[in-house]
């Protein structure tokens, strides 16, 4: 029989770790409001662990709070706070280790080193958690949901901010990440490592170090995501890296230094994005091929796409461009004449950095058009032939 | 210096050029606007507008007037008048006609397309209160110009060749010596360079509201300091302050010295 075991400051049973003890499977511990210090509350039974107005788990710094090691167990709830910080043991606040069909849900996670950690399990849900760290290096900080060759699960609605990556998958197949908000991490907001057929919807990436990186994965698809503010040095709404067969479309990269770097990237479809007054739209950085850019708008940025080399083996085709000057006398909504997105001072930026400070002046304009009358430096044959003449919807 | 000022400006409003260049801007703005219907936009075009031509009016007319009045110019001087009154109210006749004509010009048709609605209202302010600034140096700069050459076709020939020059020569120099020096740390260099030409400068200024995210992506500590606080844009409008007040104050002591 399935049965309701409570937990309150004042009752009979005063800690966790005692309900967990003394629970049989399927039971459901019901924690009351109260602080509870504890830490290494292992749970190895199938349990529910549902917390009453947001009970307070505090684990005083010392180490690791929840480790589940049990298919079926569900964590509801929770506020905890205070996990130890250790450079050889990646502490967190929950972690799922080797167990199967998990939820974890409306948990709060404050001061934390790592938030939820998954270790080889598969089939759960990471729902509706509140993730907020306090990180300040990157040395010393851990990732907010990190997934380790676990597969199939659900990351959904879920706020992270102010950790190092805000969701890290490393090893991870099939995961789907729907409607996550992540901002204001040290590194990524998201960050794939050697993941595959992975889905990522409606996700917000604000303010990060960099906004997402997938890196080494195969068949990922970016659907409707928003990428903003992603400033500095070396950041960017998204970051490619050796990414193949994947689909990027509908999402919104604004205001970030570059929208979009690649690097080795093969066979992606771009389509129905929306570029926004990004520093570059597009960065390629070479061994880029087969790529599709279509139906794409892109609006107000310094520059639109940027490349290091004369090859080009990628195809623009039917997208907006702000920049565009073209006419069309035919009405079919289509610019008579093609546009080409690379801007000789892209090149020369690249080359010097510093340069960028005649960035709109008359004389850098007056380069730019004489190389788009008679492309030298920038590869010939990359050019939109189809530009529109109003935003793709 | 107020009367002269009034003068200078009224003979300006009557001989209709103020009118032509306020109707100039106002057809220009409503064009823009008409093409794009889309403020960002238009602001952008706008700026190189005001960049590459206010600098150029102000420079023209400058010569133009003080040439064209030389003759009640040199009335004025045989009255009890001190002679910096009589230059100041001159030139701040001109440059106050322009500058007016340029914001109205160009502030109607904005206001009247939703301005005010629009978020691109920081940085139309931004970009009018610059063509203000480069009115009146460029403006001070003609009329030093015309005050030091007698002969009219040399001046106007100075005049012309200081636009071409801080308009794209200069900037042909600063990126030929970035890319032969760019072995160098040049992220000082290439921020003072800039702060010597009110035209590279007020680029700068407009850029830090328009293009932040690009110049952000540069690696230096002296740009991120400079495009990443509030120090550029204090900078920026410190330095088109004193490249304003430095051709006014030539204008002043030269004319005081000056044996007409």
């Amino acid at each position: 029989m399935q049965k309701t075991i409570t937990i309150c400051p004042g009752c009979e049973l005063k800690s966790i770790s005692q309900g967990v003890a003394i629970a049989s499977e399927f039971d459901t511990l019901l924690i009351k409001k109260g602080t509870y210090k504890e830490f290494n509350i292992r749970i190895d039974k199938p349990l529910t662990l549902l917390g009453e107005n947001y009970p307070v788990i505090d684990g005083e710094d010392q180490g690791e709070i929840i480790r589940i090691v049990s298919d079926n167990v569900t964590i509801d709830g929770l506020f905890i706070i205070n996990v130890g910080t250790s450079y050889t043991t990646d502490y967190a606040a929950i972690r799922v280790v080797k167990s199967e069909n998990f939820l974890i849900q409306n948990v709060v996670l404050e001061k934390l080193f790592f938030g939820i950690y998954l270790e080889k399990s598969n089939n759960g849900k990471v729902y509706n958690n509140k993730i907020i760290g306090d990180a300040v290096d990157e040395y010393n900080s851990g990732n907010g949901i990190q997934l380790w060759y676990s597969h199939n699960v659900e990351v959904d609605r879920n706020i992270v901010q102010g950790v190092r990556d805000g969701i890290y998958l490393e090893f991870s197949d099939k995961v789907i990440i729907n409607n996550n908000s992540s901002t204001n991490n040290l590194r990524f907001g998201l960050h794939f490592m050697f993941s595959n057929d992975d889905v990522y919807t409606n996700n917000t990436f604000e303010n990060n170090g960099a906004g997402v990186a997938v890196m080494f994965s195969k068949r990922i698809k970016m659907i409707g995501n928003i990428f903003r503010k992603n400033w500095g040095t070396a950041a960017f709404g998204m970051l490619l890296k050796e990414i193949n067969d994947a689909e990027i479309s509908g999402n919104t990269f604004e205001e970030n230094t570059i929208g979009i770097n690649i690097e080795g990237s093969n066979r992606i479809l771009y389509k129905n994005n929306d570029f926004i007054k990004n520093g570059w739209a597009v960065k390629v950085l070479g061994a880029c091929y087969a790529n599709t850019f279509t139906q794409n708008n892109f609006l107000y940025n310094s520059f639109d796409i940027s490349y290091n080399s004369r090859l080009n083996d990628n195809v623009f085709n039917q997208n907006y461009w702000s920049d565009y000057t073209g006419y069309d006398l035919d009405k079919n909504g289509v610019g008579d004449v093609p546009y080409r997105p690379v801007k000789l001072f892209s090149y020369i930026v690249n080359k010097t950095p510093e340069t960028i400070v005649l960035l709109r002046s008359l004389f850098m304009d007056i380069i730019d058009f004489s190389e788009k009358v008679s492309p030298v430096f920038t590869p010939d044959n990359l050019l939109d032939a189809n530009p529109l003449m109003k935003q793709a919807l | 210096m107020l009367k002269i000022l009034k003068y200078s400006f009224y003979d300006l409003i009557r001989s209709r050029w103020s009118y032509v260049y306020f109707l100039f801007y106002l057809i220009l703005g409503f064009v823009l606007l008409f093409l794009n219907n889309d403020v960002s936009k238009a602001v952008i075009t706008l700026m190189n507008i005001i960049i590459i031509l206010v600098p150029l009016i102000g420079t023209i007319f400058g010569v133009m007037y003080f040439y064209n009045s030389k003759e009640f110019t040199e009335l004025l001087l045989a009255q009890p008048i001190k002679r910096s009154s009589i230059f100041l109210g001159q030139y701040l006749g001109v440059a106050g006609s322009l500058t007016m004509s340029l914001v109205l010009g160009l502030g109607i048709p904005f206001v009247l397309y939703g301005l005010f609605k629009s978020n691109a209202i920081f940085d139309f302010t931004l970009l009018l209160v610059t063509g203000a600034f480069l009115t009146m140096i460029f403006t001070a700069l003609s009329f030093n110009i015309a005050l030091s050459n007698e002969n009219k076709i040399k001046g106007f020939g100075y005049a012309v060749l200081l636009w071409l020059f801080l308009a794209v020569i200069y900037d042909g120099l600063f990126l030929m010596s970035l890319i032969i020096f760019k072995e160098y740390p040049l992220d000082s260099f290439s921020l003072v360079a800039s702060m010597f030409n009110p035209i590279d400068l007020s680029r700068t200024l407009i850029l830090l509201k328009l293009d932040i995210s690009a110049l952000l992506g540069y690696t230096g500590a002296v740009f991120k300091k400079f495009f990443g606080t509030n120090q550029g844009l204090i900078l920026s409008i410190f330095m088109l302050i004193l490249w304003t007040i430095l051709p006014i104050w030539r204008l002043v002591y030269t004319s005081k010295k000056k044996d007409f």
